[in-house]
């Protein structure tokens, strides 16, 4: 169990005490000289995940997650905060949906506010093809207990009047919508699981970057870093979009590209959108964040990049296809825009694997889907570390995939990162 | 808008926007498809021994340069040719561009 740090009773107290309490919610560590059973490269919301699960599930709690930068400045506080359980093909969803029924206790089991929000996410239909193409995913989805609705026209005008249901090229026709789906706070799902892992004897070390891998005969033995070498008995790669230039100091080449991402937010609004909602003629999704902010993003830049910024062309795609389906956004400022860089893989899903070292073991090819993905990623690659078994549903996400013809591609677009 | 800012802008602007066609001068890189890197115009001998891993790597395994990255860019709203561009992965700047069939020809490729 762990100990409650937050209650109702404990605001109140801080509240008359002027607010002085409070302490850090994770320790900052040093590196240990001994060395750990697990060292976790990466402080993302995955590597994080990785950390408390392994220390909860399994007892592992000799465990360090080393960061280069602070924990949360990766991708994990950089996304649009989209969770949802509403894939198609059996490789993936019953990993999705695991991942949705961990959102659903997250706060509970962490005794941390997550902000998770289950308003709905809400995939609008623009014609009859794709009518019967999102019918057949939501069946998908009823299998694996996920929960799918399929909304008519009238039932979307009536809740949503600002949608432009009769756009001349993109007429709205209905909507596939998973009423379980919503979003989550995310830079929260970093710090709840950093206080929960820490709590639990996890040493997060922040501002050490792994520079290189102490390899000997095949076999992993720890990791050199900018605060000097570590010892492991098992090593964790966990660093999304920054996968090929990491584990190309392991010697290990992926089936993955960098690209950039970018999002989008606008000054605040009064609530008018009460859920997510997707445009299915181009590429654009949008929430309304509890600052009132419309929050919204779209395609990749299609170009391989390091650089955690994009170009202007795709902030123009992304702004038409909004206006495509709700004009009123025209009159909302934009207030900032980023981006994040993704490890896209050639099928558009990821890996949860070991690797030809031995000892060392990659998570990554999270695209921009993994934000969702964050506690099953970490439970079934904790699962994996700790058992050297895959989990149940994690058993399809292996780097040899391609070779074996096995591929999980959603899209049906092959191997071409920028499309996926 | 200070003056730094309206230089940053400017400079992500510039690097990042512009590819020198050797035949039509500057023109925006929207203009363009990218492909990928320019490893694709390699492709694997299909009679070779090992041809099903040779395609394997071809096709799916990527040397993912942070760095000065050898890249394949259509000009599919233009001429239509394909050029090969030298851009740095880690700040988009662009430091070359030549015709694919002359980089193919430097290559030793007859076509
Ligand atoms: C703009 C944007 C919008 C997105 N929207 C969504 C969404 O709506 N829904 C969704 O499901 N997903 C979304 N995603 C994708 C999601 O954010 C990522 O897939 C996910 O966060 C990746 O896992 P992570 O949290 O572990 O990554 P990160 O937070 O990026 O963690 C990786 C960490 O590794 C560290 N690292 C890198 N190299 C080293 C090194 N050498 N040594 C030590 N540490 C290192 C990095 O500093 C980083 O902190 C979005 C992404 C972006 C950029």
């Amino acid at each position: 169990m762990n100990k409650v740090h937050y209650s109702g009773f404990k605001v109140l107290k801080e509240a008359l005490t002027g607010h002085k309490g409070w302490k850090p919610v994770w320790r900052d560590a040093e590196p240990k000289s001994s060395g750990y059973d697990v060292v976790i490269v990466g402080g993302g919301g995955h590597g994080l995940a990785t950390a408390y699960y392994l220390a909860k599930n399994h007892g592992i709690t000799n465990v360090a997650v080393l960061e280069k930068g602070w924990i949360g400045s990766g991708n994990v506080g950089r996304n649009t905060t989209i969770i949802r359980s509403n894939y198609l093909l059996p490789g993936n969803e019953p990993f999705y949906e695991l991942s949705m029924q961990l959102w659903e206790n997250l706060e509970q089991d962490i005794n941390y506010n997550a902000m998770v929000s289950q308003r709905g996410i809400m995939n609008l239909i623009h014609s009859d093809a794709q009518r019967d193409a999102f019918v057949r995913r939501a069946n998908s989805m009823l299998f694996a207990g996920a929960g799918a609705e399929y909304l008519e026209q009238d039932d979307i005008k009536d809740r949503y009047p600002f949608l432009d249901m009769k756009n001349p090229r993109f007429p709205i026709k209905g909507a596939l919508s998973q009423p379980r789906g919503g979003t989550v706070r995310h830079d929260a799902v970093a710090w709840g699981y950093a206080r929960a892992a820490s709590d639990l004897g996890v040493d997060i070390i922040q501002n050490c970057e792994v520079t290189g891998f102490n390899i000997n005969n095949g076999k992993c033995l720890g990791v050199e870093t900018s605060r000097g070498d570590i010892k492991a008995n098992r090593v964790a790669v966990c660093v999304a979009g920054s996968s090929g230039r990491v584990m190309a100091k392991a010697g290990i080449k992926l089936p993955i590209e960098s690209h950039v991402l970018q999002a989008f937010v606008t000054e605040g609004l009064k609530p008018v959108l009460d859920n997510v909602i997707t445009f299915g003629a181009g590429h654009f999704y949008c929430s309304q964040s509890d600052k009132g902010g419309l929050v919204f993003g779209g395609d990749i830049d299609s170009y391989n990049t390091y650089a955690q910024r994009g170009n202007l062309p795709v902030v123009e795609d992304v702004c038409s296809g909004g206006m495509a389906i709700m004009p009123m956004i025209g009159r909302a400022r934009l207030l900032r825009s980023w981006g994040g860089i993704m490890d896209m893989s050639m099928d558009g899903s990821p890996f949860i694997d070991r690797t030809q070292v031995d000892e060392l073991y990659f998570n990554g090819g999270w695209c921009y889907g993994g934000f969702k993905a964050t506690p099953a990623s970490g439970y079934c690659y904790a699962h994996l570390l700790a058992t050297d078994n895959y989990h149940d549903v994690a058993t399809e996400f292996k780097l040899d995939r391609f070779l074996r013809g096995a591929m999980i591609d959603e899209k049906g677009v092959g191997a071409q990162p920028n499309l996926h | 808008m200070t003056r730094k800012a309206l230089e940053h802008s400017l400079t992500c602007i510039n690097f990042d926007m512009i590819i020198n066609h050797p035949l039509l001068g500057p023109r925006d890189s929207e203009e363009f498809v990218y492909l990928g890197s320019a490893d694709l115009i390699n492709r694997p001998n299909w009679e070779s021994e090992t041809a099903i891993e040779d395609f394997h790597e071809y096709q799916y395994i990527r040397e993912n340069v942070a760095g000065d990255n050898v890249e394949l860019w259509y000009h599919e709203q233009g001429d239509q040719s394909w050029l090969v561009v030298t851009r740095s992965t880690l700040t988009h700047e662009i430091k070359s561009v030549e015709l694919a069939s002359d980089y193919a020809k430097n290559n030793g490729r007859s076509r």
